[in-house]
């Protein structure tokens, strides 16, 4: 039992940050636009999450460092793709490579240094279940409020969403700034929670796998959950197996949650009727309001 | 203040040209700054990055065998990229290149011929090939998002280097290090002068066939138009699965070479990390280099410059190489906000003012 309990609680905890991030993203791309910077944005958030405890010796302030730091690189994006309409795909590439870069710059004092842990009850952090709580909150705003409704439009049609005299531009800027907040915060978890400690590329891809969970939940929010909860169980079982020594190599244990991404984005893309459906229509278009 | 966008009738020429050079500018002022920052005399610093590195034959030199994995992967990404396809996977065609084109001088150490080189770069654009052929049947076949197939597959190709050479390619003779035997004779790329080795010439070559082919065959028009009239390449028959397959192993095909090509020269060996991120660098690149091959040359060489030029703050300044990173991120930013300018003129307006215009 108490094994058990153990694999379940490093199941939760392997899955919070994907899901933390996967509906910061979902928020985003329901409003049209595609920030493929989530790996940018979350190891921004780790970096500065790590960093801001490391100084004050609060996990709080910490992991208001990571939404912060989140924020402010989602506003670039948001300042690059929403104001001078650049190209969505080559920007939010832009956003990891720089994180990437800027966080293995700034981090450079961390490498070594003892972390601080994000207080836990029984092992369960208060992120945990506030992950499932804003998956729930954002499920009920995109789906049962007018703002969301709002946010819905315009990711389906941005024309028809500014006649009606929505400000397009200005609800995708408070969108893309929530993504880069859930992606910051995210990071902060791996950083704080996850492994108390700052390792370069510590978020070793999964911002892309966040973004793979957004299409794999059909960009409905309880999927989400599912999904990001089995990446969590693929994960964490590679590790597991390891540990039996089966003779199964470790990099091909270590290979399975992307193999199983690519797995699952073939499964669910191949259902072409359900992708059209649930798709918004107005994905990475750009979008400049004529006056 | 606002910002407001105004469509300019047609593409600027000037703004084409020019923008590259805004940007470099722009990166040149934020760096300078980032210095600054870190308490270093800005201007030195930058003297140190990007001016002596050009001052020397020696790191001249280097500066063309950096550029070479860089120009032939961004070369071929320039291809997908015009044509709306993502392949941001390069890193993991390269590995994969690398990984079968070592396949030869590991599995038969004892072959030494011209044929033995060959057969290697052989291998080295086959696996390429084959590796980027997974997302471009998968996109085609189950609609599956290539740029995050395509990266998947990175991860996926890193662990299996590491498997192997850890495991069943490890040198016996190795003191149990995680690499391979050392590649001699043949099975290294001869050079042709100082450190520049025979690739640097295939990076030459793929850059004026893509350039001609670009510009003066039915295939770069059909490349064109895919990327920027989807619905008119489609009514006149080109078919989008085939142009998606073609960028696939197009780019694939070039990275892998690019993988071989750096192990049967800078590295020699099959080691865990063979490639200091050029498969993504390679994505600045193409962009800077405005999708054309071209350009792309040049480009190549300037991030080959950032790269070297970190390594010179490092030995020279102490300050940390990882700026390197920072600079080729800010400057793909830079790059992209300044190709609003190419299509659109930018007015700034005083808030009241903005408000003040009839809504449509």
């Amino acid at each position: 039992m108490d094994m058990f309990y153990a694999v379940a609680l490093t199941i939760m905890t392997a899955a919070t940050p994907l899901l933390l991030a996967a509906v910061g993203e979902l928020v985003v791309e329901r409003s049209g636009v595609l920030n493929l910077g989530v790996e940018g944005m979350m190891i921004m958030g780790a970096v500065c999450g790590f960093g801001a405890a490391f100084y004050t010796g609060s996990t709080g302030i910490g992991l208001i460092a990571s939404i912060a730091a989140g924020v402010s690189m989602s506003l670039l994006f948001g300042f690059l793709t929403l104001t001078l309409v650049s190209n969505q795909v080559a920007t939010g590439l832009a956003l990891t490579l720089l994180g990437l870069g800027l966080s293995g710059l700034i981090g450079e004092g961390f490498v070594g240094q003892p972390g601080v842990k994000l207080w836990s009850v029984a092992g369960i952090d208060p992120l945990i279940p506030g992950a499932i709580l804003l998956t729930a909150a954002v499920s009920y705003f995109l789906f049962r409020s007018k703002a969301g409704l709002v946010i819905r439009a315009v990711g389906d049609s941005h024309v028809s969403a500014h006649s009606l005299g929505y400000n397009v531009i200005a609800v995708r800027y408070l969108c893309v700034m929530f993504g880069g907040a859930c992606a910051g915060l995210a990071g902060g978890y791996l950083s704080l929670a996850y492994t108390p400690q700052w390792v370069e590329n510590m978020t070793a891809g999964r911002g892309w796998i966040a973004l793979a969970l957004v299409v794999f939940a059909s960009w409905l929010p309880w999927r989400a959950v599912v999904g990001a909860y089995l990446f969590g169980a693929i994960s964490i079982l590679s590790y597991t197996v390891q540990t039996f020594a089966l003779g199964i190599p470790s990099q091909f244990l270590s290979s399975l949650p992307y193999l199983v991404t690519i797995i699952a984005l073939v499964v669910i893309s191949g259902n072409r009727a359900m992708m059209r459906a649930n798709t918004p229509a107005c994905l990475g278009k750009p979008f400049v309001p004529d006056r | 203040m606002r910002i407001l966008l105004e469509k300019r009738s047609e593409a600027s020429t000037l703004m084409a040209i020019s923008s590259p050079f805004i940007a470099l500018g722009l990166t040149v002022i934020l760096g300078g700054l980032i210095f600054a920052l870190r308490g270093f005399n800005p201007l030195e610093a930058l003297y140190v990055y990007f001016i002596e590195p050009l001052t020397t034959v020696w790191s001249i030199e280097q500066l063309i065998v950096k550029a070479t994995p860089l120009v032939l992967i961004g070369a071929g990404l320039s291809v997908c990229y015009l044509a709306n396809v993502w392949n941001i996977g390069a890193e993991g065609q390269l590995t994969v290149g690398a990984i079968a084109g070592s396949a030869i001088p590991i599995l038969f150490p004892a072959w030494q011929s011209p044929l033995t080189l060959m057969a290697m770069m052989l291998c080295g654009v086959l696996g390429g090939m084959a590796y980027g052929a997974i997302p471009g049947y998968l996109k085609n076949r189950f609609n599956a998002n290539e740029i995050l197939t395509s990266l998947m597959l990175v991860y996926v190709a890193q662990l299996f280097l590491d498997w192997l050479v850890r495991g069943p390619w490890r040198d016996p003779q190795g003191f149990n290090f995680p690499k391979s035997i050392t590649f001699e004779g043949w099975q290294l790329l001869p050079t042709i002068s100082g450190a520049i080795h025979l690739g640097c010439l295939f990076a030459l070559i793929a850059v004026i066939v893509l350039a001609f082919v670009m510009g003066k065959t039915l295939k770069g028009f059909e490349i064109r138009v895919a990327g920027n009239a989807p619905r008119a390449g489609r009514f006149s028959g080109f078919s989008r699965t085939r142009m998606v397959m073609f960028c696939f192993l197009l780019s694939g095909g070039l990275a892998g070479l690019a993988g071989i090509t750096e192990i049967a020269s800078t590295v020699g060996q099959l080691q865990p990390q063979i490639s200091p991120g050029y498969g993504f660098a390679a994505i600045i690149v193409a962009f800077l280099g405005r999708l054309n091959p071209i350009g792309v040359l040049f480009a190549g060489l300037l991030l080959a410059l950032s790269y070297i030029g970190g390594e010179a703050v490092q030995i020279s300044l102490g300050i940390s190489d990882k700026i390197a990173r920072v600079f080729q991120g800010i400057l793909l930013f830079s790059i992209l906000a300044c190709d609003t300018l190419i299509l659109y003129r930018i007015r700034f307006l005083p808030r009241h003012a903005a408000a003040a215009q009839p809504a449509e």
